[in-house]
């Protein structure tokens, strides 16, 4: 009897280490996980291919909760290292994972440049608005007046807008998400996946420990899917409906389709492949001679 | 040109340079040494100078040795009568101008002249520039640079009479190739199997990253430009994790920046090359200036307490070796390897021997490889517990343990900068870190078995010895070789090791010496010190420059000639002897 050849169909279990996450409980990143989970699972993707990079902090813990590979940085390093896994190995899944000071703090910087390069990996950036590792600072997403333990007399500080941030570091895919809703948060990472360039993805990911203002019910009063004539592909758009706070909007803000990314311009500078080692190094000593 | 034309007429040849320190330009020089055998360093003093303008001829005269040959452009400036030294007056602007139609051309007219005095045959330089850029901007230019190279040729043949003693024999040297140390580095790296490269422009680091932006793609590599040193680092050991041999270059500044991410490497058990092309600090210091003054960054700079390799090359062929030293050792004890490059050899180009790529051996990491015997077991592994319980940081005999690449089956782990179980799990556990801390550093003994030889030169019976390192080794070497002449026995050795301290090879140099010197370019003797923690019975005596220039030849033989050497100017430092 001819062998059949089974198609790898994935369980959720899969997908999990034998780690149970260190986090608080009701802390919005169960919600994040159980999406990156069934995001995987949806895509039908072998544990072993995928990555999961992260940086420093509560949410960057999330790639031990996964029995995929992962990369546990330091703090605010995530895109370099994500990128320095993808130019060494396209092939590779990669899933890039942290909280907002990680991204938009000390790692501000190199969001910026991600974004520009257009790499093609999604970004799900567990927005909490606070420190919580730390157990309660103000973060790069903190409103103006937020009274913390390093910021008594509320912060000054205006808040980063995490989305038009990435767009206008050029950032190819730009969405915003609530942990409250992981159904459609598995499908806006699965979306950011299947694009090709710079996927970032903003996530409403409560903190009810150190984070008393918002909270669930706070973004479940604030947040409201894009209107059904949102046109992702319209920038200026985007760009407004980015900026509004009440309502703040969930959903693709804006996707521009059809961009290179920064492996395509890797491999079309590759003239050639390691079997032409010898012949280029020999060609290099005898221009020196 | 003249280099790689004496190089090719069969003279050992060795260059420095310091660039203008503003892009604008600004005085800067350029040095060639030609020699009928092995050349070590620059030399202290030049035999003929060429001036191009007031302000060379201000910063240079007096590095013209005593009845020198001072050339000088008539049209640009006009210097003292002096008895120290013959001048010649040409023409060159006028020569470009007049004759050549060309005033750009006053180079090549100055190129000439240099042919001229050193009875280099003008078809040598012909050749070179018929293969150079030049040729492609048309036979015009071609032919007035040529034409250049001639007139300056025919002017020193006709009014420079006594050139007897300049004339060097070239030697019958075939197969050589001139390069300098920083493109012998980049080379080192493509032969060690280096395909990935992530860097950000610094001098005088940058040209190692240029070379390589070319290279690389040719053999399916990569090279990315980061937005600073913490992401090129950060890049570097991404690319390493996924399963690439990958490096980076930088100077004293990029390295401080790197420092977080290296102690990283340590703990995650990453391999990593890191090439510092040390120059004049601290802070921005003297970015085309020289200096050792990063042994102690390489060696210590961290927080907690890192594994890591530092090697030092101490001229343009170990720049190669060196650096494919370096792939090896991190490869094969998952470490990051630092590599002291110097100013002195970054800009430093020399007529070497081709490399023997025979001699080339590679190391590659140990990886972790799934391989299904049919029960569900990786045979040879861990046949016991199967490969669903790959250890990524097993506790082994040499503390090395495989590496699972992503992608292979069997092998997902989190790599991670926090102290982890041998399973790779966070753990906070006392016994854990005190094992997993003696794991790690018990890589650094493999290592020290694997220290590549150090170099010495001189006679081993001498009782002074010079315990040197980098490009010093160079000056030291004419100072042995100058003090012989004198009836002065000396030795010297220069680890090519540095960290861990090859103690095996230092011993047998330390055992019959009466006095050691140990000569560096920084003020506080970082190299000295570093042995002075493992020698603590033995004397040291440091010398120090720390002008931003290398070491002169006699400011080396004097530590040896004088008990106490004569005040050199404000640039050395009075002899200190270092006690246990």
């Amino acid at each position: 009897m001819p062998e059949t050849t089974v198609i790898d169909e994935h369980t959720i279990e899969d997908y999990k280490s034998g780690t149970k996450p260190t986090w608080c409980p009701g802390c919005g990143d169960f919600g994040v996980l159980n999406a990156v989970y069934n995001s995987l699972r949806a895509k039908g993707y072998t544990p072993e291919d995928v990555v999961l990079v992260s940086g420093i902090g509560c949410s960057s813990r999330l790639p031990f909760f996964s029995s995929t590979y992962g990369f546990h940085t330091v703090h605010g390093r995530t895109m370099p290292i994500a990128t320095g896994i993808k130019v060494a190995n396209p092939e590779l899944k990669v899933l890039a994972l942290g909280g907002d000071g990680d991204a938009f703090a000390i790692g501000g910087g190199h969001f910026i440049h991600a974004a520009r390069r257009n790499l093609d990996v999604c970004y799900v950036i567990m927005d909490n608005a606070i420190y919580g590792l730390t157990k309660g600072q103000t973060s790069p997403t903190s409103m103006v007046g937020f009274v913390t333990k390093t910021t008594p007399k509320g912060t000054p500080d205006r808040p980063v807008n995490p989305l038009q941030l990435a767009m206008a570091s050029g950032a190819t895919f730009v969405a915003r998400a609530f942990s409250g809703k992981p159904k459609e948060l598995a499908d806006l990472i699965v979306q950011g996946i299947d694009h090709k360039g710079f996927a970032i993805i903003d996530t409403y990911s409560p903190c009810p420990t150190f984070n008393k203002v918002n909270t669930f019910k706070y973004y479940r009063d604030q947040a409201q899917e894009l209107p059904r004539d949102h046109n992702p592909a319209d920038v200026m758009q985007a760009w407004a409906r980015a900026q509004s706070t009440d309502p703040v909007y969930l959903g693709v803000l804006y996707r521009a389709e059809g961009e290179s990314s920064f492996e395509d311009h890797i491999a079309s500078a590759q003239t050639g492949d390691e079997s032409q080692a010898a012949g280029v190094i020999e060609s290099i000593l005898e221009r020196y001679s | 040109m003249v280099t790689q034309a004496t190089a090719r007429a069969g003279y050992y040849v060795l260059t420095d340079s310091v660039p203008p320190a503003e892009i604008k330009g600004g005085y800067s020089f350029y040095q060639i040494r030609l020699a009928e055998s092995r050349l070590r360093a620059r030399g202290d003093l030049v035999d003929v100078l060429l001036a191009f303008n007031q302000e060379a001829f201000d910063n240079s005269i007096q590095q013209l040795r005593e009845g020198g040959i001072l050339i000088y452009d008539s049209a640009e400036l006009h210097p003292p009568e002096s008895d120290r030294y013959r001048s010649y007056a040409v023409p060159l602007t006028d020569i470009a101008k007049n004759q050549v139609e060309l005033t750009l051309a006053k180079n090549m007219v100055a190129v000439g002249v240099v042919a001229g005095l050193f009875g280099l045959e003008p078809i040598h330089v012909h050749r070179l520039l018929k293969e150079s850029k030049l040729a492609k901007k048309g036979a015009d230019i071609l032919n007035k640079n040529l034409k250049a190279i001639d007139l300056g040729y025919a002017f020193v043949q006709e009014h420079v009479t006594e050139r007897g003693s300049l004339e060097v024999r070239p030697s019958k040297l075939e197969g050589r190739i001139v390069l300098s140390g920083n493109h012998a580095v980049a080379l080192g790296a493509l032969v060690a199997g280096c395909r990935r490269y992530a860097g950000y422009p610094i001098t005088p680091a940058t040209d190692i990253m240029e070379f390589l932006a070319d290279e690389l793609p040719k053999l399916g590599g990569a090279v990315i430009q980061a937005e600073d040193e913490i992401a090129a680092i950060g890049m570097v050991l991404g690319a390493s994790y996924a399963g690439q041999k990958s490096m980076t270059a930088t100077s004293g500044p990029g390295v401080s920046l790197m420092t977080e991410m290296l102690g990283l490497a340590s703990m995650a058990e990453i391999p990593a090359v890191v090439i510092n092309c040390q120059r004049a600090g601290p802070s921005t210091g003297m970015p085309t200036r020289h200096e050792q003054g990063d042994l102690n960054l390489a060696v210590y700079g961290a927080h907690g307490e890192v594994q890591r390799v530092v090697l030092a090359p101490t001229s343009v062929m170990d720049c190669f070796w060196t650096t494919i030293d370096a792939f090896n050792l991190a490869e094969e004890f998952q470490m990051p390897a630092i590599v002291l490059q110097d100013t002195v050899l970054a800009v430093r180009t020399e007529s070497i021997p081709r490399p023997d790529l025979s001699q080339v051996s590679i190391v590659n990491r140990r990886t972790f490889a799934y391989r299904d015997a049919g029960n569900g077991h990786e045979p040879g592994y861990d046949a016991a517990s199967g490969p669903e319980h790959y250890l990524r940081y097993q506790i082994t005999s040499d503390g090395v343990s495989p590496m699972a690449i992503p992608g292979t089956v069997g092998g997902a782990y989190v790599a991670t900068g926090l102290e982890h179980t041998q399973a790779a799990n966070t753990s906070s556990d006392a016994r854990n870190h005190s094992a997993m801390t003696e794991k790690r550093f018990l890589k650094l003994e493999g290592v020290l078995k694997k220290a590549p030889p150090p170099h010495e030169y001189g006679d081993p019976s001498a009782e002074i010895g010079f315990l040197t390192w980098g490009s010093t080794l160079g000056v030291v070497v004419e100072a042995i070789d100058r003090l012989a002449a004198q009836g002065i026995k000396a030795h010297a050795l220069a680890p090519r090791m540095l960290w861990p301290l090859p103690t095996h090879q230092i011993d047998a140099f330390l055992r019959n010496k009466r006095r050691v010197i140990v000569p560096e370019v920084n003020y506080t003797g970082q190299f000295a010190q570093l042995l002075k923690t493992h020698y603590q019975n033995v004397q040291f005596t440091r010398l120090n420059v720390y002008g931003g220039q290398p070491f002169d030849v006699s400011r080396v033989i004097e530590s040896v000639t004088s008990e106490r050497p004569s005040s050199n100017g404000s640039l050395s430092r009075a002899e200190a002897t270092v006690h246990a």
